[in-house]
This record gives C-alpha cells, structure tokens and sequence, in this order.
C-alpha cells in the first residue's frame, strides 16, 4: 500500500504550482489555467482523505465529484466574461483592465 | 518498504503530474499551457483510477479532459493572435512570486509531513456505481439529493449566464 503523505504532497506541488501561475502570469486565461490546477489538487485531496482515512463514507468523493460540475460551470462563465472582455478591449492583458463599465 | 508495481504506477504519475504542472505555467505560449493543463487532468485522473474511484476518474476525464479542455482552446484561439507570446514580467516581481509560493509550499509540506493523521487503511474493491447511485438520490442522512438538486438549478444558472454575458448586442 502507498502511504497517504505521497498523495498529499503531489497535491500540494500541484498546488502551489497553480498559486505561482496565479502570481506571475499577466494573461487572464493563463490565470484561469493556474486556478483549474489550484481545484484539482483539492479535489485529489478530497478524494485521498475519503479513500484512507473514512473508507466506509462517501462525504469526499461526493464532495469531489460536485466540486468537478461547480468548476465546468465557473470555468464556462469565466470564459464567456473573458470573450466578452476581448470583443471591448481587444486583448485580454490583465494591465488594460482598469475600468468596470466602458 | 519494498518496490511494487502500485507504486512503480504512482512515481510515473507523480513525475508526470508535477512536471506538466510545472510546464503549464511556465511555458510562454498559451496554447502550450492549455495542452499541459490536459496533461495534468489526465494524470489526476490515473490517481482516481488508482484509488479505485473508476466513477470519479469517468466524471473528470469527461467533464475536464472533455470539455473543458475543449472550452479553453477555442477561447485560445478566439482571443489571443498568431505568435502571441507572455509578456516579459519584471524580474523583481518574478523573484517575489517565486519566494512567496516555495517558502509557503515549505510550511505547508512540513505542517502536513509532522501532523499525526488517524491510522490509515487502504482496502481494495471498487466502489460500486449501485452505492453511488443510492446516495446521490436518497434524502436520509447521508444522502445527497439536495446538493444535486442545487448543482442542476446552478448549471441553468450558468448556461442562460454564459450566454447573456457572451452574445453578441
């Protein structure tokens, strides 16, 4: 058997990975990118804690499971903002971003 | 502890995670982000499977690898023009990006290797879909129709969202 830590420490690489993507990157969906790796590697972690520690409940796996249909729903938005975003501005550089309404 | 072909499967999928992580937010093309992105989906999805959650590693290889992916490169290829490269970033800020995320990927690496977990047990067998069926449908207390109703009141939401924001006036 693999012990539990394994897992936790690839999701927290991943992690963090997703977090230095979300301070160095200047691209909006370069940005959204580092966000999806930052919800996949709590969603592994879920699923690790469920699988380990509470074989015989499922309050993990659903978790994951709805947290996967919640992402897909923001990602779908965020990607509709970021278009509309584009046919205004013509780029989407988050340092052009400085007005609410235009 | 001894070499098995579990754990020979987990150091690949581990090395494979970590590296197209690494390389999707680096790389300077951001179609070449997207790809690595889908690498990584995949990966965490080999960890489901490994876990023995086939149903998980379903769900996020079809709504991940399937469609978002999907998602992203076509909003890719709407918004950005041809050869568009990341702009160079002050070296300055680099470093304090750099810092800030290694120092706190220390503290929580070593928070998480010194807490004693409860004892941990792995028992193999799938976890049946009759099992997931019934709590994603019963209302006692350890079911879960309430957030499934939630979640497909919220996906509503989003479609008439996304096309609200995204239509053309």
């Amino acid at each position: 058997m693999i012990p539990m830590e394994f897992y936790l420490i690839v999701s927290t690489i991943m992690m963090f990975v997703g977090i230095y993507g979300f301070l160095t990157r200047r691209n909006l969906l370069a940005m959204l990118i580092s966000v999806e790796l930052i919800l996949n590697s709590v969603d592994i972690n879920f699923a690790v804690f469920n699988r380990f520690l509470f074989p015989e409940q499922l309050e993990g796996f659903f978790f994951s499971l709805f947290a996967i249909g919640i992402s897909a729903a923001e990602t779908a938005v965020a990607i509709a903002i970021i278009i509309n975003i584009y046919r205004n501005m013509k780029n989407i550089q988050v340092k052009n971003l400085r007005d609410l309404k235009w | 502890m001894d070499i098995t072909l579990d754990l020979i499967v987990f150091t690949v999928l581990a090395l494979f995670i970590t590296v197209s992580a690494v390389l999707a937010v680096t790389t300077k093309r951001i179609l070449r982000a997207a790809t690595y992105l889908l690498f990584v989906l995949f990966g965490t999805a080999g960890i489901y499977f490994q876990l023995n959650y086939s149903f998980l590693g379903a769900v996020q290889l079809l709504v991940y690898a399937g469609g978002i992916t999907v998602l992203y490169v076509f909003s890719i290829l709407l918004t950005s023009s041809e050869g568009d490269q990341a702009e160079k970033l002050k070296k300055g800020k680099l470093a304090a990006g750099l810092t800030a995320t290694v120092v706190s990927l220390g503290l929580c690496l070593f928070i998480m290797l010194k807490h004693k977990y409860l004892p941990s047990q792995f028992e193999h067998g799938e976890l049946s879909v009759r099992t997931i069926g019934h709590a994603l449908m019963s209302g006692d207390k350890f079911g879960f129709v309430l957030p499934f109703e939630a979640i497909s009141i919220l996906l509503l939401a989003c479609i008439v969202g996304g096309i609200m924001i995204a239509r053309k006036r």
